[in-house]
């Protein structure tokens, strides 16, 4: 098998896992590309149907093509989304360095959603090759009442037997992407065609490689403009694909502090 | 290098606390160009904030605690690629503490490095981790033996860790690939050989890995495909699951465990999919409609007919032991193989394996790390396949509450599958009744008749007693018939061996015969070892009310010593395969009607007992 055909297959299996053991969950849609892959993957998963719906912490701050391309797609794709505004800064930790601070706006909006709709699980696309605590996640990751992840002590997943038992109160983040690299992402859009927003392509020689608030994502030099162009940028790049993102370099400990707390 | 599109190699990097994991990783990283920008800029920062010369294993060791405190917590797992190939390499804790961590790590893995100090040698968990790889069927193994510099290169002590090891892998049965020195923090031996060890004419690190070889896709074993779910979105009812081994394609007549139920494969229902496929193939999530509607549902395993997996209630295993709390026997858990989940309990625990010395010592529990032999017993029928056949239904994990608290493989050992076992297959027979009934043969018998089933070890003295007892009975007028073992085998049972399921086949046939004797009034006395509690409970189904469970009752080590055939010497010496308490499983009876403890009680005394309880329960004035 193709690696691409394996991926597809693992990630099939994992949402279909989730399905046969969580009666009530979502699908974070944050409207990036891994997350469209997702989509992609579990309409695979369930012939046609996505049986859940779509989840959306929505800062108010994200670009204008990603609300436009979120309008259009939520239509022609037929999903049922459910968004959740953030709630404002000044409701937020007032210790986080301040991208931080911004960006938890969406923790808490996500910690409201699995209160509001009960939720047992939640799917996020999250990848073991974007982040150094992504890559100790586990496929199957339980979360504490207040949602938070507790890395010290994370359960055994043995080969495909994962987490599926679990106080009530806690929830599962299910993550189907967790072994696909970034190249992964854009080989898979290219065989399947998959519509990202445009803000991925460059426009007068810079790109965003990752999408979020527009005040805290700042976009790379780049020349690609195409998807191929983007797959062949990527086999030889030596830029991390969230240098961008301000949050995860204000200080050695910034990210891994968002994700205890619950960010994805 | 160019990010492959072709499927990584997973490789496990495993060992002692210490021993230089993680730094073998960051710098294998490092220097093969393998980190974006700002990253090693990132790890020098965080060594300098921490007054120390640039650690590599920074790179690895993503959270902050395991930064401070210097140790990995939690497997990472890396994309790295040689020229050769695309990997995932994934790093390991060595800190018994995080074992789960290990194993989980592990689990994924299609091959493994396992790194020994070169100051220190193989410590507890360097065997202990050997041992684990073997257990989860990793076969691609070498040895890195690190920190050579810390040892001036010296090649004596190079080699005499290297015999250490291989040695040790031999007796778990894996071939070391390559024993490989290396000082990691230096950068020497891993992308080329060093002239500071011009003795080693083997590998380095990095080519030593590139030549692990990747595990063949199952696609030669007999089909598995358990069953996630079924789908009824619309009118169509949808099965899906992933191909474990094996193939299947539109027409195939599949059988599904344990329901013993069969349709044929109808249509692929793959949404998406360029190309309309009419075949598919182990690793596949699949989903497929079938041309009859036969209830199926999550857990069940779709097979061919020919080849269907195991069916039973009883089976051997080696876990590993993960919780705090202790195992032991008569614990009730709940296991998963595959897609199923089951409710079983501990009927009895073999031993624990130490890891050190290879051997398996009898105890009451198995405690938190350590590996054991357990027997498991299911109260419904439970579907797997030995993990030797295959490892993907060969596998499980345990849970106690909302916890996995371990996992093992099984073993079928000892034990029979029942697949099919007590089906009838002749069709249109019709039972005759016969005009005189059981208590007009007592009446004139003078007797109840029924059946005196003696169960025990070879040599706990059941035949000495059923001998005796006949014979007593007899002279007090009893119509009393001994079946024992070697008459019975040399004829009804003469195309039977001693194989678990020749022994289950030979118990059934005595117990109908048991049956067909008491049925004519006669009082039978069985004396066979009869090691099943299955087999036992069977016979008692058969005639239940006439069934009575003597447990024949000696240690072992007595009836070893007494081994009044010479049998259990030749069992030692390794001439008889499968005897009954050596090699092959006793199970002591929980439901006997009586028990004779001939460790206790002369011979006199165990026959005087067994007339004293026939006369309770066999003469017409009781």
């Amino acid at each position: 098998m193709e690696k691409l055909d394996i991926l597809e297959a693992q990630s099939i299996f994992i949402l279909r896992e989730a399905f046969a053991n969580f009666e009530k969950m979502g699908l974070l849609w944050s409207l990036g590309k891994d997350s469209n892959v997702m989509i992609r993957l579990a309409k695979k998963a369930f012939c046609g149907n996505i049986p859940f719906p779509l989840l959306f912490c929505d800062t108010g701050k994200k670009f204008p093509e990603m609300y436009a391309f979120q309008k259009h797609y939520s239509k022609e794709w037929n999903l049922n989304l459910i968004v959740q505004k953030c709630p404002p800064i000044d409701q937020i930790d007032p210790s986080l360095p301040p991208a931080s601070r911004s960006a938890a706006r969406k923790t808490e909006a996500l910690k409201m959603l699995i209160r509001d709709n009960n939720l047992e699980a939640v799917i996020a696309g999250i990848r073991r090759d974007e982040e150094g605590t992504r890559a100790k996640e586990r496929v199957f990751s339980p979360r504490g009442i207040e949602a938070d992840w507790n890395f010290k002590d994370q359960p055994p997943e043995f080969w495909d037997q994962y987490k599926t038992k679990f106080p009530s109160g806690t929830h599962i983040r299910v993550h189907p992407l967790l072994s696909w690299t970034e190249i992964d992402i854009w080989r898979y859009i290219r065989r399947e065609k998959i519509p990202v927003v445009s803000l991925y392509f460059s426009k007068s020689g810079k790109r965003y490689r990752s999408l979020g608030d527009h005040d805290i994502t700042f976009p790379i030099d780049s020349e690609a403009s195409t998807v191929e162009e983007i797959i062949h940028e990527l086999e030889i790049t030596k830029v991390s694909e969230r240098a961008g993102r301000a949050m995860d370099h204000e200080t050695e400990d910034a990210f891994e502090r968002l994700r205890v707390n619950g960010y994805m | 290098m160019i990010k492959s599109s072709k499927t990584p190699f997973r490789l496990i990097i495993a060992g002692h606390v210490d021993h230089g994991k993680s730094t073998l990783v960051g710098r294998l990283l490092h220097d093969t160009g393998a980190l974006s920008e700002g990253k090693i800029q990132a790890v020098k920062m965080m060594s300098e904030r921490r007054g120390m010369p640039l650690e590599y294993a920074f790179l690895l060791d993503s959270l902050q605690a395991e930064r401070d405190q210097g140790i990995t917590i939690d497997t990472t797992q890396i994309v790295f690629n040689s020229a050769k190939r695309s990997y995932v390499i994934i790093d390991a804790p060595g800190h018994k503490e995080f074992l789960k961590n290990m194993i989980s790590g592990a689990a994924q893995a299609d091959g493994g490095i396992v790194v020994v100090d070169a100051v220190e040698g193989l410590q507890e968990q360097s065997r202990r981790h050997c041992y684990l790889l073997q257990l989860l069927g990793l076969t691609q193994v070498s040895i890195v033996i690190n920190k050579m510099d810390l040892v001036e290169y010296d090649e004596q002590i190079f080699s005499d860790i290297s015999i250490a090891a291989s040695n040790y892998l031999r007796e778990i049965g894996i071939k070391a690939r390559n024993i490989i020195p290396v000082s990691a923090r230096s950068g020497i031996g891993l992308l080329r050989r060093s002239k500071k060890m011009s003795w080693y004419k083997g590998p380095s690190f990095l080519k030593a890995i590139d030549g692990l070889t990747p595990l063949e896709t199952p696609n030669d074993k007999p089909l598995r495909l358990p069953i996630q779910d079924v789908y009824k979105f619309d009118n169509r009812r949808i099965l899906v699951g992933k191909i474990e081994t094996g193939s299947l394609k539109i027409g195939d007549i599949l059988h599904f465990s344990p329901s013993n139920k069969t349709a044929a494969v109808s249509t692929f229902e793959h949404w998406g999919e360029q190309t309309k496929k009419d075949q598919e193939s182990a690793g596949k999530s699949v989903a497929f409609t079938l041309r009859e509607q036969i209830f199926v549902e999550r857990g069940h395993i779709a097979s061919l007919q020919e080849t269907p997996p195991i069916e039973t209630n009883v089976f051997r295993a080696r876990v590993f032991w993960i919780s705090q709390k202790p195992l032991r026997t008569a614990d009730r858990l709940t296991i998963k193989i595959a897609t199923a989940e089951y409710s079983v309990e501990v009927q009895s625990i073999e031993g624990s394996i130490d890891t050190d010395t290879l051997r398996l010592t009898p105890t009451d529990e198995i405690s938190r790390h350590e590996i054991g032999e357990i027997t498991i017993r299911a109260r419904a029928t439970v579907v797997l396949d030995a993990f030797d056949d295959n490892p993907k239904t060969g596998r499980f994990v345990l849970i106690d509450g909302f916890d996995t608290v371990g996992g093992g493989i099984v073993s079928m050992d000892g034990y029979a599958n029942q697949r099919g076992r007590y089906d009838v297959i002749s069709q249109n027979i019709v039972p005759v009744d016969s005009k005189i009934d059981r208590t007009a043969r007592a009446k004139a018998n003078d007797h109840k008749s029924g059946i005196i089933w003696l169960t025990g070890l070879s040599g706990a003295g059941k035949s000495t007693i059923a001998v005796e007892v006949e014979k007593q009975l007899f002279r007090k007028g009893y119509q009393v018939y001994v079946l024992d073992g070697d008459n019975i085998r040399f004829g009804l049972s003469a195309d039977l061996g001693f194989s678990p399921e020749d022994r289950t086949e030979n118990i059934r046939r005595i117990g109908e015969v048991a049956k067909l004797f008491a049925e004519a009034g006669i009082l039978v006395i069985t004396a066979f070892i009869s090691p099943y509690r299955d087999d036992r409970a069977r016979v008692r189904t058969i005639a239940p009310e006439m069934f009575h469970e003597v447990f024949i009752k000696a240690d072992l080590s007595i009836c070893e010593n007494r081994d009044p055939k010479g049998l259990y010497a030749k069992a030692r010496n390794g001439e008889i395969l499968e005897f009954t308490g050596i090699s092959a499983p006793y199970e002591e009876p929980t439901t006997a009607e009586l028990i004779i403890d001939t460790e206790q009680q002369s011979v006199d005394q165990s026959v005087a007992a067994l007339i004293e309880y026939v006369s309770n329960n066999f003469t017409p004035h009781h």
